[in-house]
């Protein structure tokens, strides 16, 4: 029986126990003077019943369905003669793999040694069995459970607190599942990584000028060494969100200033909307425009003022990047600048400074500590983007800091190490990893920084 | 004179200069504003003249006879005839017969190809909806292949781009241009096919019901939990050090890039737990950890927006915290919740970058039937058909990236509409 069918019977059951749970209850008060004898509301027990029931069985299911495959295939390959028994750990998955393979029909039998097929057969069976006995277990429990659930249901039985007690916890799980989000990041990453700086020292990767991750395929294969020297990578990815910036603060800072502070209301209701429409825009739609139609007018102009421009420049990747930051930072600064208290621009502008002095001398510096956090958390934005660069921005990893020529970025290199075939330890795709480990070093510092700068910035005001 | 007198000189002086500087500043911001505004309509002008095309696709008018000897078919209900028949004959032969002068085999091969190398199974399908027309003959308009498409458009705009046809194959779409038996008609292909190598046969029908199965995955998956997470932030969670830190891992996570998102789904979600790639089923777990923090962030807002007043009536007439909370707040929180899931959803639609990591960048012509079909995605086809080196393709992403648009316009507006229809203001 399938995992789906047991759950939607489990669920059935489940169900039943609710109603069990309340009619047991609903019963008992008749004998007494109706509901208000119960401690807690019929449909409380009814929960506390249906609980009982689902939620050990439950458990006990998703346990089965995650070991079940593990433990199954362990036992046929300890089953297998010892002769064929590989030493090697990379062979023994592959092996499994191809059993496992082997009983679900994807790989056709015909040529296979007898000892595979053998071992194939069994796997089938043993499947079936056990997806059989998982379907009783659980289903027994749950029936254990909804006897027992509905057993405990008395006059005096405090339900609602029990059934409240479970609602919290769930809730509290759900919440703790952030802490195991950034917990796998972490894992995920630094596992790699540590993989990869077994065979690449750390002070290699972070301090070396030179990028070529191809590794050699075979042993006697000419100059393809690999060398993982990441400053290139980093090199380039300072060019494009410096070049993004240089775009984005102006405007996105001015425009906020001009909207927060002089625009009448009609201008601010459908200038910031459209601004904002610049934030919903998907990346990869950025990075289409910036391919191909930024990047050749950027080249069309340089060259038509002799400069070499390369197709795949720093400069039309970081411009388009910088026009996708605009609205973050033009948002964060409406939000910094509108928080700094009229008080301070009515005494200013009553000891007879224009409006633009004000601004400049009083409320931009009140309002600097969010800027320069806004700005640290677009910084953060530029360094992470991906798919901009991806598109329109080159895979040479050169070292230079003209924004004329092509560059290649620390995400970019996550992408192209990563997609297409790979082998999961060997150190090209294991640089990736490496490099997501800084990005998100280097992003979550400045995220952190930032956001308690903005949160000290709101307390001073509030 | 005075001292103050003076000193009134000097700041009436200065305040020519004063109001200029006034003036230049106020003029920066306009044209920051300016700026911006105009990078949003420079940005939709190329996106829409760039893929305005991709609507319409060109079609030729041929007479196309139904040989039986040429299809080598006797009986319809034999699957194995209609699969070994050669259906590109009909449309080849059709050809021929059009330009009888054309002898030599190198010029055959450039005639054929002035038809879509698909045209064959169009034909298949009209002669299997119609089994009379074996051996009859009838005009048909044909699907042109993606380069005369492109000539043929750039023709009518009176700019015809000719570098990747020869002489001969100008020659014969002229004739048949004159003859009126070239046209555009609406393209239906782009919006009920999957994906081809052939530009002109290619549509985003598996892109959008794969970018549909992975939305609605997500939803599932990050809304529940969302919500859930919210209200223990908001209404349970003791103050203390625990929950500081999951606020702030919150609001980290809602600032990682989301390339770090794809790097978690390929570790551990691939290698760990050994889920197939390029599934929706991935796809659909990555967005949902990647937008949780999202809506666990809006979600709070919607219930602080709650006044405190509710609370304490619902625990004044006797209510327990769980029964304030769920029958109370929560209805009144769910509208705001709702947007920010919306929005949540809107920016998950968009986005590409950790779905190349789990493997929904392959090449997937069939349209998927379920969530663990292999799918491809909207940006991702946008993505893919960018990096393409056919001229045609250029327009068909462009109208993709309209589609997306229009779905995200579309979801955003439902969000604000929502907003004013349920939301209250207290």
């Amino acid at each position: 029986m399938q995992a789906s069918n047991v759950f939607f019977l489990l669920m059935g059951l489940a169900t039943l126990g609710f109603y069990l749970g309340r009619g047991r209850s609903l019963a008992l008060a008749k004998d007494l003077r109706g509901i208000r004898d119960l401690h807690s509301l019929p449909n409380y027990y009814g929960y506390y019943t249906a609980l009982w029931c689902g939620l050990p069985a439950l458990l006990l299911l998703c346990i089965w369905v995650v070991a079940d495959g593990s433990v199954l295939t362990g036992v046929v390959m300890e089953s297998l003669p010892s002769a064929e028994l590989p030493s090697d750990s990379v062979e023994y998955t592959l092996l499994a793999n191809k059993i496992s393979n082997l009983s679900i029909g994807v790989l056709p039998s015909a040529g296979q040694p007898d000892f595979l097929l053998d071992a194939a057969q069994q796997l089938r069976y043993l499947t079936q069995l056990s997806s059989w006995i998982m379907a009783v277990a659980v289903l027994a429990l749950a029936m254990v459970g909804l006897i027992w659930g509905r057993a405990a249901v008395s006059a005096n039985f405090r339900a609602r607190q029990r059934v409240e007690k479970v609602v919290q916890y769930a809730l509290f799980a759900c919440a703790c599942l952030a802490i195991f989000t950034t917990l796998g990041i972490v894992l995920s990453v630094l596992f790699e990584s540590l993989q990869f700086f077994k065979s690449v020292p750390v002070a290699d990767f972070v301090l070396g000028l030179d990028w070529s991750p191809q590794t050699a395929i075979r042993a006697d294969q000419v100059g393809s060494s690999g060398s993982f020297g990441a400053v290139p990578l980093f090199a380039g990815t300072l060019l494009v969100s410096v070049v993004a910036m240089f775009i984005a603060v102006p405007i996105g800072l001015m425009s906020a200033i001009y909207l927060a502070e002089y625009a009448n209301r009609s201008v601010r209701a459908y200038a910031k909307p459209a601004l904002e429409i610049l934030a919903g825009i998907p990346t990869v739609v950025y990075g289409f425009f910036a391919a191909l139609t930024v990047a050749p007018y950027i080249r069309d102009v340089g060259e038509g003022w002799g400069l070499s421009v390369s197709s795949e420049s720093a400069l039309a990747a970081g411009a388009v990047m910088g026009v996708m930051i605009i609205p973050f930072i033009s948002s964060l600064a409406d939000d910094v600048i509108s928080a700094v208290p009229q008080a301070m621009r009515d005494g200013s502008l009553a000891m007879g400074a224009t409006h633009s002095e004000t601004i400049r001398r009083v409320v931009i510096p009140a309002a600097l500590p969010g800027i320069v956090a806004g700005i640290m958390l677009a910084v953060s934005r530029a360094i992470g983007e991906t798919m901009i660069v991806v598109m329109a921005s080159g895979m040479a990893a050169n070292l230079t800091f003209n924004p004329l020529d092509s560059v290649t970025t620390v995400t970019v290199q996550i992408v192209t190490l990563l997609t297409g075939d790979q082998e999961f330890d060997s150190p090209k795709t294991l640089a990736a990893f490496a490099l997501g480990l800084m990005l998100f070093i280097v992003t979550l510092i400045l995220n952190i920084v930032a956001l308690q700068v903005v949160k000290r910035f709101r307390e001073q005001y509030e | 004179m005075s001292n103050s007198s003076k000193n009134l000189k000097k700041i009436q002086d200065s305040l020519v200069w004063r109001y200029r500087a006034e003036k230049a500043f106020r003029w920066c911001g306009i044209v920051a504003v300016t700026l911006g505004l105009l990078a949003v309509l420079a940005l939709f002008l190329d996106i829409i003249f760039k893929g305005k095309g991709a609507f319409s696709a060109t079609y030729m008018q041929l007479e196309v006879t139904y040989d039986q000897e040429l299809l080598e078919i006797d009986n319809f209900a034999d699957q194995k005839q209609l699969i070994v028949a050669d259906w590109g004959a009909l449309y080849k032969s059709a050809l021929r017969a059009e330009f009888p002068d054309v002898r030599k085999r190198a010029d055959k091969r450039k005639l054929y190809a002035l038809v879509s190398n698909g045209a064959g199974y169009d034909l298949r399908e009209r002669l299997l909806a119609n089994p009379r027309l074996l051996g009859q003959s009838e005009s048909v308009w044909l699907l042109a292949d993606d380069d005369i498409d492109t000539y043929f458009k750039g023709w009518l705009d009176g700019d015809p781009y000719t570098a990747r046809l020869v002489d001969n194959q100008v020659e014969w779409l002229q004739q048949l241009i004159t003859t009126q038996r070239m046209e555009l008609r609406f393209n239906a292909n782009f919006f009920n096919r999957g994906d081809s190598r052939e530009p002109e046969q290619a549509g985003i029908r598996g892109a959008m019901i794969g970018s549909m199965l992975t939305l609605v995955l997500t939803l599932i998956l990050s809304f529940p939990i969302g919500i859930a997470a919210a209200i223990y932030l908001e209404e349970f969670a003791p103050k203390n050090r625990w929950t500081e830190f999951i606020e702030v891992n919150i609001n980290n996570l809602a600032a990682v890039p989301s390339i770090i998102f794809g790097l978690l789904g390929l570790a551990i979600f691939i290698n760990f737990f050994h889920i197939p790639r390029s599934i929706p089923v991935i796809g659909g777990l990555v967005l949902a950890v990647m937008t949780l923090p999202t809506i666990i962030i809006t979600s709070r807002a919607a219930i602080t927006s709650v006044p405190p007043s509710i609370r304490e009536a619902a625990l004044g007439m006797g209510a327990s915290r769980n029964q304030m909370v769920l029958h109370h707040v929560l209805p009144l929180a769910l509208p705001g919740m709702l947007t920010g899931a919306i929005i949540g959803m809107a920016r998950a639609l968009g986005e590409t970058a950790p779905l190349l990591m789990i493997g929904m960048v392959a090449f997937i012509a069939d349209i998927p039937g379920g969530f663990t079909d292999p799918a491809t995605v909207l940006p991702v086809q946008i993505f893919l058909w960018a990096d393409s080196p056919e001229r045609a393709f250029i327009e068909k992403t462009s109208a993709a990236i309209m589609v997306l648009l229009s779905f995200l316009i579309l979801m955003n507006i439902s969000a604000v509409w929502l907003r004013k229809r349920l939301e209250r203001r207290w």
